[in-house]
């Protein structure tokens, strides 16, 4: 049966190249689609049923390798050779990750047929689509760094060419180039800057390489788990492939790059820049998790970014008018929670709130992307108002999706939110700061989200006489629908004892981390009082921020306006994310080309170096001149020149 | 007999259509390109039963050839091949009727003396791989010169003289050096016990590094440099922006994709294993060249304005990961190194081809002439970024295979001796994918120029010879990327041999050939 776990990889990449091939000359998007998606749900078939088989098996039965073939070898023989195969492994982090992906991709794919009706880009988006499916796969089921990075790197690819999918239009970034930039620059930042990331990836492995000989996941965490804290190397494995996650996951210095990827169609933004490509960073720390229990101040920095991320881009939030700008913002925040968990050693709650923040937050980039296809590419929330009347199905299910994101309790989000939060306090990593910029966090989530939710469906139209919003298609429609379900019920998954659950998902994740859990010398807490206080202390100031929002955006309309000229500096920073953009722009990318064209090129280039080149040349060419004069072609100089000569060599013999 | 001489017939064979072309009216054109293209491919595949007669786990060279040419001199035309030849040559044989084929429309005038000189330039491309006395690769890395240098001064462009006479002068300059130092290793094999000279490389590979090290350190700067212009490594590289902007689009290709691979063919081949010791102190200095070159390539790529001068600059920076491999002294870095050549081949190669194609229809090649061209060329568009993709260094395409082990290498490298090399060389990941994507982005992206006009002509789509000629270089860029290990097995051996030879040296070990083999003849390995 599991040897069947290629195949996973193999559809979407056999759906890829059809389409990639012949997509142009099939005329009939439904049979695109059909394909785009059925791909994708042969894959997410498979993956249940090889989950399934594993639900029947002893935990250490679960894991399984599957080689296909020798991809990289320096040389053959010797047994230190540095050689990586295409190799897949499966085992219970990779299949729930598998599962995210494939499950909640189909479903995407499935809104894609309704939303990219009539786009003449049809085939290539579902090409585009289905490979980064593939690039997906590979990058949670490889069995090695390098086969995970090529995943890395191709997810980044298709990001790439999804933001700039509609390559010819203008896209306001509310930052650098305004009113100028096109799709294309975003979508060149998005590639660059995770690139940066991509660069203390490299390095990392390296360093794995001469450390561990070996880039196979097995070899090395085997290796690492016999070796003691406190050895430098690992710190810097862990702060380089942290640095990697950075990029990918959005994360402080490097998250310039996901607000801008909103350029892409909407469905772009709920597949990867949301629900799937921005968690590979926490899957990748949390596939490396014993690495990171080797270095555990990698973790305390990583428990510290991620925290500011989720309170500076919460912030960022709380002004944005673009609908889609406020739920990039929320990505940014909630990853920065992820990685907040990750640092506190939590590794299965970080991945739980993967799981659940997959499903609500696609649901409610799903749900815009309905919005603006009602709007007719409107995406400015004060251009909205009242929608619920149109679009009631969107408006449940989004207003659903916001109370899971907040945390209000029993959706999806309180119970992996509220994890995070309690390990954040109670864990020996953690700390009251870290937890309690967490809380602020989560009461600035609720704010923004019913902000959000006030101003596009709720209260008065704001829209013109010519717009007419309509429900969306049903093939837009039950999708939206599948993960409302999902994400009321998908916490359940993960109960805690303190609300007598059996959390179930941190047990079946149990085999992955334990080697991480003995060396960071983890112990389980007993249920205490304060976990309750804290639990209903973060429902509240949820439920508050929700009240708050509704009460100043549907009420009181009058306070959001005042407040702008009362904090007018505030306001504009944060309207201006921090000018984070601008200070990179003034302090990196300008120079750098500056330097480049003015120094290296037009100075060192063209100035130093062909001067030397051509000043050589014209001194020879100036000695030529003056050596040509000697020959006069007159006999009596040459003869005069001849005996001198001869005088002057006797003199030198003469008085040696 | 045939296949005896087999690598002679894969160096010559060219010459039989440059005798044919003499007989061949000059304006029948389209007589003439075919006449060349298929000339190209017979030598293509004569190489190709070269590949698949080549055994990879046999030691040594293959396929050689020995006959005496200066006997008192005991100088030879002697050739024969190894792993890393064999790619090589398999490469240029490979890229040269693909050039052809590629700009079937583009030399309007003296068509046939233009295709005798690409088949002139392929004889001394693979005669210097495939040289095993240094006498006969001086001779052909001469004799390689001449056409290029009409190649570029008779149909570049608008500066063709100053860039063709730039590009003969730097390159001689070097050569002359390494001509003065063939003699004097030469001259130095006679001064042994029972010694005389020669040039005979194999030969030379027992005496010369036992050379003294300020001898040593003398004749290895003198191969070195040359070999550095020609890579170009910084700061030697300014002739190639000029040369490969002007240079009609074949010559591009195969300035790019294999005379710059003689520069770093000759540092495997020559550099290190003849002075190793020399090779050892220089270590430092040509890493840190190699890793300015990544840097200062690819950052001066980025602010061109033409396209063509973006992909010459970029050429730079790639062959600084190739140094730097080679340099590295590991199996990882030389291993690297080697496919990191067929690698810059195939992309740089193919690279010149789209700017030519694009230069073809709109001619000019200002990058802010353009914009919106995946409109208008989609089939180009696609290709253009796969192939942009590959230069990038993306995984399961070629280019990553080459720079991961290239880096990786000179990250253990025990003679480099620290992470800084490899540190800043892979920045140079970063600044590819700026350059590379913000060019494409500005050609390719972006609403489509008014009324489609590009340089005040619409632009068609490829045509059939020009998808057939990019199509496979393609196909060799994902195969790279995906099973390495077709190409990797055959240069693997060579690597680990020389990487072993350089380590019992380092170690103090004495090479064990004490004298010269007292007959002369193709003898040692």
């Amino acid at each position: 049966m599991f040897s069947y776990t290629p195949l996973i990889v193999l559809f979407p990449l056999l759906g890829f190249l059809f389409l990639g091939l012949f997509g142009s000359r099939v005329k009939n998007e439904k049979l695109l689609g059909i394909i785009g998606s059925g791909s994708v749900g042969l894959s997410f078939l498979l993956a249940a049923s090889l989950f399934a088989t594993m639900l029947g098996l002893h935990p250490e039965e679960r894991k399984h390798v599957v080689e296909l073939f020798m991809w990289i070898s320096a040389f053959t023989g010797s047994s230190s050779s540095f050689s990586v195969p295409v190799a897949y492994q499966i085992d219970q982090l990779s299949v729930l990750m598998t599962l995210i992906v494939t499950g909640v991709g189909f479903l995407i794919h499935v809104y894609s047929i309704g939303y990219m009706h009539g786009d003449p880009g049809y085939w290539r988006f579902f090409a585009y689509l289905n490979l980064f499916i593939f690039a997906m796969l590979n990058l949670v089921l490889a069995d090695n760094f390098l086969l995970m990075f090529l995943g890395w790197e191709g997810v980044g690819l298709c990001s790439y060419l999804l933001i700039g999918f509609w390559h010819d239009r203008k896209f306001e970034t509310g930052g650098y180039k305004p009113g100028t930039a096109m799709t294309g620059d975003a979508a060149k930042k998005a590639f660059v800057v995770n690139r940066i990331g991509d660069f203390g990836f490299l390095l990392a492995m390296f360093l794995i390489f001469v450390h561990f000989g070996s880039l196979n996941f097995d070899s090395v965490f085997a290796r690492a788990a016999a070796l003691s804290e406190g050895n430098n190397a690992m710190l810097w494995i862990g702060l380089l492939l942290f640095l990697g996650a950075t990029g990918k996951s959005a994360q402080i210095p490097l998250f310039v790059w996901l607000p801008d990827a909103m350029a892409g169609p909407t469905p772009v933004s709920a597949l990867i820049h949301a629900a799937t490509m921005v968690t590979a960073g926490v899957y990748m720390v949390a596939r490396c998790s014993v690495l990171y229990a080797l270095a555990p101040e990698a973790l305390q920095v990583m428990a510290v970014v991620g925290a500011l991320t989720a309170l500076m881009a919460a912030t960022i939030g709380l002004v944005q008018n673009d609908i889609k700008k406020v739920l990039a913002y929320s990505t940014v925040s909630q990853l920065g929670y992820m990685f907040l968990a990750m640092g506190v050693a939590a590794f299965s709650a970080g991945i739980f709130h993967v799981l659940t923040h997959a499903f609500f937050k696609a649901l409610l980039f799903l749900g815009s992307g309905a919005v603006i296809h009602a709007m007719h590419g409107e995406q400015d929330i004060q251009k909205m108002g009242s929608l619920k009347h149109h679009m009631p199905t969107t408006y449940k299910t989004f207003l659903i999706g916001a109370i899971a994101i907040a945390g209000i309790p029993p959706f999806a989000g309180f119970f992996s939110k509220d994890e995070i939060l309690w390990k954040a306090f109670s864990s020996e990593h953690g700390s009251v700061v870290l937890w309690a910029i967490g809380v602020i966090g989560a009461a600035l989530t609720a704010f923004y989200m019913f902000r959000l939710v006030s101003l596009t469906f709720e209260g008065e139209k704001r829209y013109g006489a010519d717009v007419h919003p309509h429900e969306a298609p049903k093939t837009m429609t039950i999708p939206l629908i599948v993960l409302a379900f999902l994400s009321i019920v998908g916490g359940f998954l993960g109960v805690p004892e303190s609300l007598f659950g059996g959390n179930a998902l941190e047990r079946w994740l149990e085999p992955i981390f334990a080697p991480a859990y003995d060396k960071l010398r983890m112990s389980s807490h007993p249920v205490e009082i304060t976990e309750y206080l804290l639990m209903v202390l973060s429902v509240g100031v949820a439920a508050a921020g929700i009240y708050a929002a509704r009460a100043i955006y549907l009420r009181r309309t009058d306070i959001a306006e005042r407040w702008k000229t009362k904090f007018a500096t505030a306001y504009k920073v944060l309207l201006n994310k921090y000018y984070v953009d601008e200070v990179y722009d003034a302090a990196i990318v300008t120079p750098t080309v500056k330097v480049s064209e003015g120094f290296l090129w037009k100075g060192i280039d063209v100035v130093v170096i062909d001067g030397i080149v051509d000043g050589s040349a014209r001194l020879i060419a100036t000695v030529a001149q003056g050596i040509r004069r000697v020959q006069t072609g007159i006999a009596q100089q040459y003869a005069t020149v001849f005996v001198g000569g001869i005088f002057l060599i006797l003199m030198w013999l003469i008085l040696k | 007999m045939i296949s005896q001489h087999i690598l002679t017939i894969t160096i010559f064979f060219p010459l039989v259509g440059v005798v044919a072309l003499f007989f061949v009216n000059s304006e029948k054109s389209q007589l003439i390109k075919l006449v060349g293209f298929l000339t190209t491919v017979a030598t293509f595949a004569f190489s190709l039963f070269l590949y698949f007669r080549f055994d990879a786990a046999a030691p040594g060279f293959q396929f050689r050839e020995y006959a005496v040419w200066i006997a008192g001199l005991n100088i030879s035309y002697f050739v024969g091949i190894d792993g890393i030849s064999l790619l090589l040559i398999v490469l240029t044989t490979f890229l040269t009727p693909l050039a052809l084929l590629g700009t079937w429309n583009s030399i309007h005038k003296r068509i046939r003396e233009y295709t005798m000189m690409i088949l002139l330039l392929e004889i001394g491309m693979v005669g210097v791989f495939a040289s095993l006395d240094l006498f006969l690769f001086y001779i052909f890395w001469e004799a390689m010169l001449i056409p290029m240098y009409f190649i570029i001064g008779i149909w570049g462009g608008k500066d063709r003289v100053y860039a063709a006479v730039k590009f003969f002068l730097f390159t001689l300059f070097g050569s002359l050096l390494m001509l003065v130092a063939i003699i004097a290793l030469g001259v130095y094999a006679s001064t042994l016990p029972g010694g005389y000279f020669t040039t005979n490389v194999l030969q030379l590979y027992g005496v010369a590094p036992r050379m003294a090290l300020t001898l040593q350190t003398w004749m290895f700067l003198a191969f070195t440099l040359s070999f550095a212009i020609k890579v170009p490594l910084f700061p030697f590289h300014t002739w190639l922006p000029d040369a490969h902007v002007q240079a009609p689009t074949a010559g591009s290709v195969l300035l790019a994709g294999v005379l710059l691979k003689m520069g770093t063919y000759g540092l495997i081949r020559f550099s290190l294993p003849l002075f190793p010791h020399a090779a050892f102190t220089f270590v430092p200095l040509l890493g840190i060249l190699a890793v300015i070159g990544i840097i200062y390539g690819a950052l001066v790529a980025m602010v061109q304005t033409d396209l063509k001068k973006l992909v010459a600059y970029s050429s730079v920076s790639h062959l600084g990961f190739v140094v730097l491999g080679i340099f590295s002294m590991t199996e990882e870095g030389i291993q690297g190194a080697v496919i990191q050549m067929i690698n810059h081949g195939l992309s740089t190669g193919a690279l010149f081809l789209i700017v030519g194609m694009l230069y073809d229809r709109a001619h000019t090649r200002m990058i802010a002439d353009f914009g919106g061209v995946a409109k208008v060329m989609p089939v180009f568009s696609t290709i253009f970024m796969i192939v942009s993709l590959s230069s990038i260094g993306l995984p399961g395409l070629n280019g990553f295979v080459g720079e991961f082990l290239i880096l990786l290498g000179s990250f253990k490298s025990m003679f480099l001796g620290t992470y800084a090399y490899a540190t800043f060389a892979a920045s140079g990941v970063i600044l590819a994918a700026v350059y590379l994507l913000w060019a494409y982005q500005r050609v390719i992206f972006g609403p489509v120029r008014e009324g489609g006009l590009y340089g005040g002509h619409t632009l068609s789509d490829l045509n059939m010879k020009e998808v057939v000629s990019l199509s496979a270089i393609l196909v060799f860029i994902v195969w790279i990327g995906v099973y390495p290990q077709t190409f990797l097995s055959k240069s693997g051996p060579v690597a680990k041999q020389l990487v072993q030879g350089l380590e019992f040296v380092r170690s103090g070990g004495q090479i064990r050939t004490a004298e010269l083999p007292v007959t002369n003849g193709p003898s040692g390995h």
